[in-house]
């Protein structure tokens, strides 16, 4: 036979041409990706540099400790317009930092809300949520962002009439206008810091307490009654340290100014509108990996449970939610990297986060490139960040196997 | 060098990837493309820049896109135009994806040096004020302490209004929008007490609200702002060509050509119209702009001179009614200047 002659295993290896030797195939196309992402590289800086030569332009972040001379509206650090671009950028950070983090805790208590009712038993609040996963899901999120600027906010009362409506009720310390939603603002007092330092150590001994109580649990099957007991440890004593060192704490009310209110605290509708539509977009995606992961445990698991004489709210608890988590948290990364670079869209209703911050500071200095780059940086670490909690959050519900 | 990387990777991007795009001879690439890509202003700011229903580009700023046209191909439609944002219009400039800004940009001295662009002629001496619903009863806008303004980002304008709270010991609450647009509809829904741009923009904007008479411009003006073309900087032959496009349509104003009685003006007696028209036999004004002879007459032919052009589109032609003023000729009490064509 004529194949008799191949030879298994043992001896030389076969004599095939150079064009179909698997190592060199894979050596050629490697070294050939190499060569043209290097090239690209090359091909990138090189007109860059030359568009920034011919412009007479140079490159550098020194500009970044010059005047910024614009005035940002909402701002959490002291700014004004004599602080640095560098501060400004600062900023714009903090802006895009709180806004994203609100964001992702009400997008994940809705998306929760939504997603389980969406699986309810009750025929109406299943619909209910089902409709509002399909249209927040299939609406781009700028949309939601303009709807909730100008087809609500917006047509909120005036300052006008609020001021108005002040002359019949003095009273009134929380008002919503079309400038915001105007509320009392806390002013420490002296000793305010020993109420929190009480609350602390609430927090503290609850921590310890529980964890007694846990092993008390393991040792004799008894379970103190640790929530209420938990309250207790940790409203209480700074309850106490309030009213001993005589309330250190007063209240700034919004009084009629000029144009606007005077005094209190502002949550302007730039923020808001940002912030619900993020939050309710995000939570219509949160909602169905919830629904996907709590339909991803096996319902034998919950059999299992009550047979166990585990009652539904502990099945829940102690046996299905864990196992969900596995199934829920890898997606809900992404969907709060999602919402994280959403953010951005802030530029649209003039809230100043690091992209509009940054456009402006682009414009007036003239640096594009720098910005661009830095935009890149942060959006970049931010995610890295979100991503690195996130993998070690799973890595610690992850199923482990012993 | 990895940061040298990082920069010059998002360069790129911004700069565009067409490398042959930001030539430092424009006028050659204009002439090989055959037309002139021109940036004007993308949020219809009537007057200046704005597009009618049918899709047609008119203003001031239009007119003067389409006189270097004129004058660089003796056909005004050879011309391009980009609609740019406060924000995009530079980069699009400096990425060689225009050859010219003429979107009522104000010349400043870190634009002329630091943004690498050249200014020169100033087609619209504006100055900066604000504009307020009448019903707060503001007289001046040294009443506003307090107040939410509206404004656009990355403008001078933004600046301005900065430094003219903090010198009057006044506080405010700025509004910031991207796009004019945006702005407009803030200010409209009441979001603002008063809006902030130049003088001209807020008679063109007054004009978009639901009710203009509802509206009024404080008298204040809290700024210079010279309006005028830019172009790339070191390239003085595409600057003088148009500088001159607009320099040439304020001479014609001063000679009283127009463009019904340009062809008439072509025998004319006097030698300083002779030359500006290039009917002076041996004269190579046109050749040394690197223009044909004839460039001005097609500049008039097409968008007529200063005054026409003014009248046409903010002045009494226009629903805008702009009186002259600081954009008269200079021998009418005005600013509007041409050096001498000799």
């Amino acid at each position: 036979m004529a194949l008799a002659d191949t030879r298994t295993g043992s001896g030389d290896p076969p004599k095939v041409s150079l064009l179909y030797n698997p190592a060199v195939r894979r050596g050629v196309f490697q070294v050939l990706t190499l060569v043209v992402i290097v090239w690209v590289i090359w091909y990138a800086w090189h007109n860059a540099a030359q568009n920034l030569a011919r412009a007479n332009m140079t490159a550098g972040f020194g500009f970044l400790n010059s005047r910024a001379g614009f005035d940002i509206a909402q701002s959490l650090i002291a700014y004004t317009s004599d602080s640095t671009y560098m501060r400004a950028l600062q900023v714009g950070l903090i802006n895009t930092l709180v806004v994203a983090a609100a964001g992702i805790v009400t997008a994940t208590i809705v998306g929760l809300l939504i997603g389980t009712g969406r699986l309810s038993h009750n025929w109406l609040i299943a619909r209910l949520c089902t409709v509002y996963v399909e249209i927040f899901r299939n609406i781009p999120p700028l949309l939601v962002i303009f709807f909730w600027y100008l087809g609500v906010l917006a047509l909120l009362p005036s300052i006008r009439s609020i001021f108005q409506h002040l002359e019949e009720d003095p009273d009134a310390v929380f008002f919503i206008s079309n400038r915001g939603i105007y509320m009392p603002a806390p002013v420490f007092g002296e000793g305010f810091g020993l109420v929190v330092a009480a609350f602390a150590l609430g927090v503290v001994a609850a921590i310890a307490f529980t964890l007694w109580a846990n092993a008390r649990q393991r040792a004799t099957g008894k379970r103190p009654p640790v929530a209420r007991i938990n309250l207790a440890l940790i409203l209480l004593p700074p309850l106490a340290v309030f009213l001993a060192s005589g309330r250190p704490l007063s209240f700034d009310y919004p009084v009629p100014g000029s144009f606007n209110m005077r005094g209190g605290m502002v949550v302007g509708p730039e923020f808001l509108a940002l912030y619900l539509a993020l939050s309710l977009y995000t939570a219509s995606f949160i909602a169905e990996i919830v629904r996907a992961g709590i339909r991803g445990v096996p319902g034998g698991q919950t059999e299992a449970s009550y047979a166990l004489g585990l009652r539904p709210r502990q099945a829940t608890r102690l046996v299905v939610l864990p196992q969900a988590l596995r199934i829920i948290i890898p997606p809900l990364t992404s969907q709060y990297l999602n919402l994280i670079k959403n953010s951005s869209l802030a530029v649209a209703v003039g809230y100043a986060d690091l992209v509009a911050v940054g456009g402006t500071i682009l414009n007036q200095s003239g640096r594009s490139v720098e910005i661009i780059a830095i935009w890149m940086l942060i959006y970049v670490s931010i995610s890295l960040v979100t991503s690195l909690f996130m993998n070690w959050f799973n890595a610690k519900m992850a199923l482990v196997e012993r | 060098m990895a940061k040298k990387i990082v920069t010059a990777l998002v360069g790129a991007a911004v700069l565009g990837l067409g490398a042959t795009a930001a030539n430092a001879d424009t006028l050659s690439d204009v002439k090989a493309k055959g037309f002139v890509q021109c940036g004007v202003n993308g949020s219809n700011l009537a007057g200046f820049g704005a597009q009618d229903s049918a899709g047609n580009w008119a203003g001031l700023d239009v007119d003067l896109c389409k006189a270097v046209a004129a004058a660089v191909f003796g056909d005004a439609t050879k011309v391009k135009f980009t609609p740019l944002s406060a924000k995009d219009r530079f980069p699009a400039l400096q990425s060689g994806e225009i050859d010219l800004l003429a979107r009522n940009t104000t010349w400043s001295i870190s634009r002329d040096s630091q943004l690498g662009f050249d200014f020169r002629a100033v087609n619209y001496y504006d100055g900066q004020g604000f504009m307020v619903k009448k019903e707060l009863g503001v007289k001046s806008a040294l009443e506003l302490s307090g107040a939410s303004v509206c404004v656009q980002s990355g403008t001078t304008t933004e600046l301005n209004l900065a430094d003219y709270f903090r010198s009057n010991n006044m506080d405010f609450k700025p509004v910031v929008f991207e796009a004019q647009d945006e702005a407009d509809a803030a200010y409209n829904a009441g979001r603002c007490d008063a809006y902030t741009t130049d003088a001209s923009g807020l008679y063109s904007i007054r004009l978009k609200m639901a009710n203009p008479d509802d509206h009024m411009v404080l008298p204040e003006i809290i700024s210079k702002e010279p309006l005028g073309p830019a172009v790339r900087q070191n390239d003085s032959r595409w600057l003088d060509i148009v500088s001159w496009a607009h320099y040439a349509t304020v001479a014609a104003e001063e000679f009283g050509i127009t463009q019904a009685n340009v062809e008439e003006m072509k025998g004319s007696a006097n030698p300083d119209i002779k030359r500006f028209l290039g009917e002076e036999a041996d004269s190579t004004i046109g050749a040394d702009l690197g223009l044909p002879k004839d460039w001005a007459v097609q500049i008039i032919k097409a968008v007529g001179n200063y005054g026409e052009i003014f009248e046409r589109n903010v002045g009494q032609g226009s629903p805008l009614k702009i009186d002259r003023g600081l954009n008269g000729l200079w021998t009418k009490g005005g600013l509007q200047y041409a050096p001498p064509v000799r």
